[in-house]
């Protein structure tokens, strides 16, 4: 019997695709966000909103990521965006495979930013790279406030966290502090966006958050031009 | 559950490194598994049973190690094990805590058969 020393990363096959996809993306100068939550916190209407702030000075697509159907790529195409969708049938997340079949579908011309809606899922999406620059979670005010404790990985990996649907605060008898705090806790670095799509309360900052990464993502690939 | 398509890259690895050397048969897979990753260890041997099937590897012994989450606060070195309740804040200073194990997601080593061993031996020992 022959023992053979391997000390392979159990992740290198999804992290190589991953890293293709970068690469191209990259080459691209597109901007790629990784954009997920628990099912129903927001995702596609932050998009919707998104899209209606910074559609009119960049250059965006969305790739939606779904069990089934195709009513979130429906609401993308809607405001003129374009949008292809993955339907994984029982796949719970996206893999930077799915996403590389995706791009070769869905030719990407001289996008500013892709947007990557992930399939609603705050567990196994967090292992998944996809070759993203950044990754964005939604996290409706109305989900509770432990969900950062419950999902440490996710919300550690974050870049960015939404605290979405603060007009529901109110309602959902919970303080934005706390919140906030929990997020904190598991990721002491990541940029956090109190938002509220339905009366569009501080979607300027996200919005200028992430214009100053397009910027800065621009300046990084012209110099490795 | 993902922990199924975990399994089949661990014996996909395993698989393509025993083809690589004429192994016949794939004996023992020691994986290091870090307490935070996504991956649950029960699902994952459950995972490895039915994956291994009709392989190369089908009567391999899949043996996990756990690595232990760790953290260290870079300001004043206190080390953490945030289990039940993660929090990167150090419980000293309240600076960011960076994590120093518990990622691993490692194919370690494989035991493999030689190819002549597991042929039928006859003769002397």
């Amino acid at each position: 019997m022959e023992r053979v020393s391997l000390l392979t990363d159990v992740r290198r096959t999804n992290d190589e695709v991953a890293a293709e996809n970068q690469a191209i993306f990259r080459s691209m100068a597109t901007l790629t966000v990784n954009l997920m939550s628990a099912p129903g916190a927001g995702k596609t209407t932050v998009l919707e909103s998104t899209i209606l702030r910074l559609g009119s000075h960049y250059r965006l697509a969305v790739i939606e990521g779904d069990l089934q159907t195709s009513i979130d790529s429906e609401r993308i195409l809607a405001l003129g965006v374009p949008a292809h969708q993955i339907t994984t049938g029982t796949v719970c997340h996206l893999d930077a495979r799915m996403v590389r079949k995706a791009i070769a579908e869905f030719p990407l011309e001289r996008v500013d930013v892709l947007f990557i809606e992930n399939v609603g899922n705050l567990v196994c999406p967090a292992e998944f790279n996809l070759g993203e620059d950044l990754r964005v979670i939604v996290y409706s005010v109305v989900e509770g406030v432990e969900k950062p404790k419950k999902y440490p990985l996710m919300f550690h990996k974050a870049d960015a966290v939404l605290l979405n649907k603060i007009d529901l605060i109110p309602y959902a008898g919970v303080e934005l502090e706390e919140l906030r705090k929990n997020v904190i806790e598991v990721n002491p670095r990541a940029a956090i966006f109190p938002i509220s799509c339905r009366t569009g309360e501080g979607l300027e900052m996200w919005t200028q958050f992430l214009t100053v990464r397009i910027g800065a993502h621009k300046a990084t690939a012209t110099e490795s031009v | 559950m993902h922990e199924l398509s975990i399994a089949e890259s661990i014996l996909d690895l395993a698989v393509e490194e025993a083809k690589k050397r004429n192994s016949t048969a794939v004996v023992t897979i020691k994986l290091r598994l870090g307490e935070f990753t996504g991956v649950a260890r029960e699902a994952l041997e459950f995972g490895f049973e039915i994956a291994r099937q009709d392989t190369l590897a089908e009567r391999a012994v899949l043996e996990i190690e756990v690595v232990p989450l760790k953290t260290r606060c870079p300001l004043c070195g206190l080390i953490g094990r945030p289990i039940d309740d993660f929090c990167l804040l150090c419980a000293a200073c309240g600076s960011p805590m960076e994590i120093i194990s518990g990622r691993e997601m490692q194919v370690e080593y494989l035991e493999l058969a030689e190819a002549e061993q597991s042929a039928i031996v006859t003769g002397d020992e």
